[in-house]
């Protein structure tokens, strides 16, 4: 069935909007990053999906088998990057929200604004 | 070309990437600096050597690693991101050259071979956005260099730089995301990266909804990174709590950037390809450009830190851009990147005459510049000279490109005298801004405990001397400008038949 076939990408969508609704609406500085994490993982799935070939296998050639059927190896390895770049974005985010905990000794931004931080 | 020169655009950002490890490791912090700035040089030496190709009339372009370009990564450098770079680079230099002791004074001393070595790695990634012809490539940069930038602006004292770099690391992923996502969107369609490439096989798609969700993303993603109104909410506190060095830098370029690639990436990849959508485009930037214009300026008039009434008078001046680029016409499009040379040159010499004010009257809010004028008049002098220019008086660079802003919307027919009115009347604006802080420096009474008190450092003020001078300079004779400027316009007007 063609729908459930393509059901990645009713799953990108879904896990865009959680991610951005945890983004706008938590309250706590960790659960945003969460979000923002979330929404990552969500592009993540969309790369990774448009790569795939019906049947295909990993693209690694051997030596020997021409014609087999392979999945594309670009956007997979465009996602390797964009994983490194969610990695370190979420490293640093957490930096800050220690930094924030120190400084302010909270983590939940109402707290923090009220103190002076906007 | 031949020998070195022909690597120049990947030497661009391959000095800076590679200078930034090895700074790290450079004690004491005095050397660090040293490379830094040497670094820094060299790139803009190598940006200013790409602009005169680019005048010259050649389009410089590299292969990465030899791969041929619809599959490699390829650089290009044509007119619209020689303008660009030399923002950059420009910048990045005359911060580093005139804010030794400023930085030295804000960054904790074992820290500074860190914070330089983030400035590298924001100056490297910035450059690459501007010198790549790849839209992947532009993605990674652009992480690069908001990631430094991050760091860059929690590094000063202020402990309210922190919650505003978390709000800054939010919005500005969330605008990366976006723009990966429609990035993602258009390769699924074209099967390339390659932005040259895209704007030839977008027009053989024949489903173009996804196109147009990629339009979209895109749009949005890099309006929130370029700070395009009501977008620039992370914008004042991140350039109001920031190192003041890093305010002069980041203000000078950062944003210039994004909204660098929005205006590429529209023009090249999508007007051409979607009809209608240039008209889409101007519908969504122009109000949003007149609203930028009005709110933020209205904004500006009643704050009283000196630093946050710049911050939001950019996202004013970059209302200036995106109006000028949402008329669509080459004249309009003239005008948004001139303004962008322009705007770049007034706000650096104004953030880094307000350095001066903070190291000379231990405070940047109005109450704290009081009396400032009888007691640094050079800084101050500096200052009025580059409030003229963001003003727009005749005589200095700020007036070139209000001119043919104000031409462009006249020129537009239909509502054009509307716009028209709406620059006048934002400039007016402008002036008012300017004013208080002319008025509290020179009329108003000094706070009785900073008296004693004397110029800055000599090197800041004459840093912002240089660039204030430089304003009058291409007011006076505004030939490198416009002629950038317009040949800018004519390649992006070009793309579409």
């Amino acid at each position: 069935m063609e729908f459930l076939g393509l059901y990645h990408y009713l799953v990108f969508p879904l896990l865009l909007m959680s991610g951005i609704y945890a983004v706008i609406a938590k309250r706590n500085l960790f659960k945003k990053l969460i979000g923002l994490a979330l929404m990552q993982s969500a592009v993540f799935l969309l790369y990774i999906t448009m790569a795939k070939v019906e049947g295909g296998t990993g693209p690694i050639l051997k030596p020997g088998d021409a014609d087999v059927l392979y999945s594309n190896p670009l956007p997979e390895v465009l996602i390797l990057t964009a994983i490194v770049v969610g990695i370190s974005t979420a490293a640093l985010g957490l930096g800050i929200i220690v930094r924030i905990k120190e400084e302010f000794g909270s983590v939940e931004e109402d707290v923090v604004r009220e103190l002076g931080g906007r | 070309m031949n020998g070195v020169v022909a690597h120049l655009p990947a030497l661009l950002v391959v000095v800076p990437m590679l200078t930034a490890p090895l700074v790290m490791l450079l004690r004491p912090s005095g050397l660090a600096w040293a490379a830094t700035t040497a670094a820094s040089l060299c790139a803009f030496a190598i940006a200013l050597s790409l602009t005169a190709a680019v005048l010259a009339g050649e389009r410089p372009d590299y292969l990465m690693g030899s791969w041929p370009a619809p599959f490699g990564i390829e650089l290009v450098v044509d007119a619209v991101n020689a303008l660009v770079l030399l923002l950059v680079t420009g910048a990045s230099s005359v911060a580093l050259l005139a804010g030794a002791r400023s930085i030295d004074s804000q960054i904790e001393h074992e820290r500074q071979p860190l914070f330089y070595s983030a400035w590298l790695l924001a100056l490297a990634g910035l450059a690459g956005i501007a010198v790549t012809g790849d839209a992947f490539n532009i993605f990674v940069f652009m992480e690069i260099s908001s990631l430094a930038s991050y760091v860059l602006v929690a590094g000063g004292p202020d402990r309210r730089a922190l919650p505003a770099v978390f709000k800054y690391l939010v919005m500005g992923t969330i605008g990366a995301t976006f723009y990966l996502i429609g990035v993602g969107l258009v390769y699924m369609m074209t099967g390339t990266l390659n932005l040259a490439d895209m704007a030839e096989r977008v027009g053989q798609v024949s489903d173009l909804r996804p196109v147009l969700v990629a339009a979209g993303f895109i749009t949005t993603g890099l309006a929130l990174k370029a700070a395009v109104f009501p977008l620039h909410l992370w914008l004042p506190n991140a350039y109001t709590y920031a190192p003041h060095m890093v305010t002069v830098f980041l203000a000078a370029c950062a944003t210039k950037v994004s909204l660098y690639v929005l205006i590429r990436f529209d023009y090249m990849v999508f007007q051409p390809n979607l009809a209608e959508h240039g008209l889409q485009f101007a519908l969504f930037l122009m109000p949003l450009a007149i609203l930028a214009l009005i709110i933020s300026s209205a904004v500006a008039l009643f704050e009283r830190n000196l630093k946050r009434l710049l911050a939001w008078s950019s996202v004013a001046q970059i209302g200036y851009m995106t109006l000028g680029v949402s008329l669509l016409t080459t004249a309009g499009v003239t005008a948004g990147m001139l303004h962008m040379f322009n705007h770049a040159l007034a706000k650096g010499a104004l953030f880094l005459a307000v350095a001066a004010l903070a190291a000379g009257c231990g405070g940047v809010r109005l109450g704290q510049i009081s009396g400032a004028g009888r007691r640094m008049p050079w800084t101050m002098g500096a200052f009025v000279l580059a409030g003229l220019s963001l003003i727009g008086v005749p005589g200095t660079a700020g007036f070139v490109s209000k001119w043919y802003l104000l031409s462009a919307a006249i020129g537009y027919g239909g509502y054009g005298p509307l716009l028209a009115a709406v620059i006048v009347l934002t400039s007016l604006m402008a002036l008012a801004y300017i004013w208080r802080v002319v008025e509290a420096a020179y009329f108003g009474a000094a706070p009785a405990e900073s008296t004693g008190r004397g110029e800055a450092p000599p090197a800041l003020v004459v840093g912002a001397w240089a660039v204030a001078l430089a304003n009058v300079g291409f007011g006076l004779s505004p030939d490198l400008p416009v002629t950038l400027a317009s040949k800018a316009a004519g390649i992006l007007t070009g793309y579409s038949p």
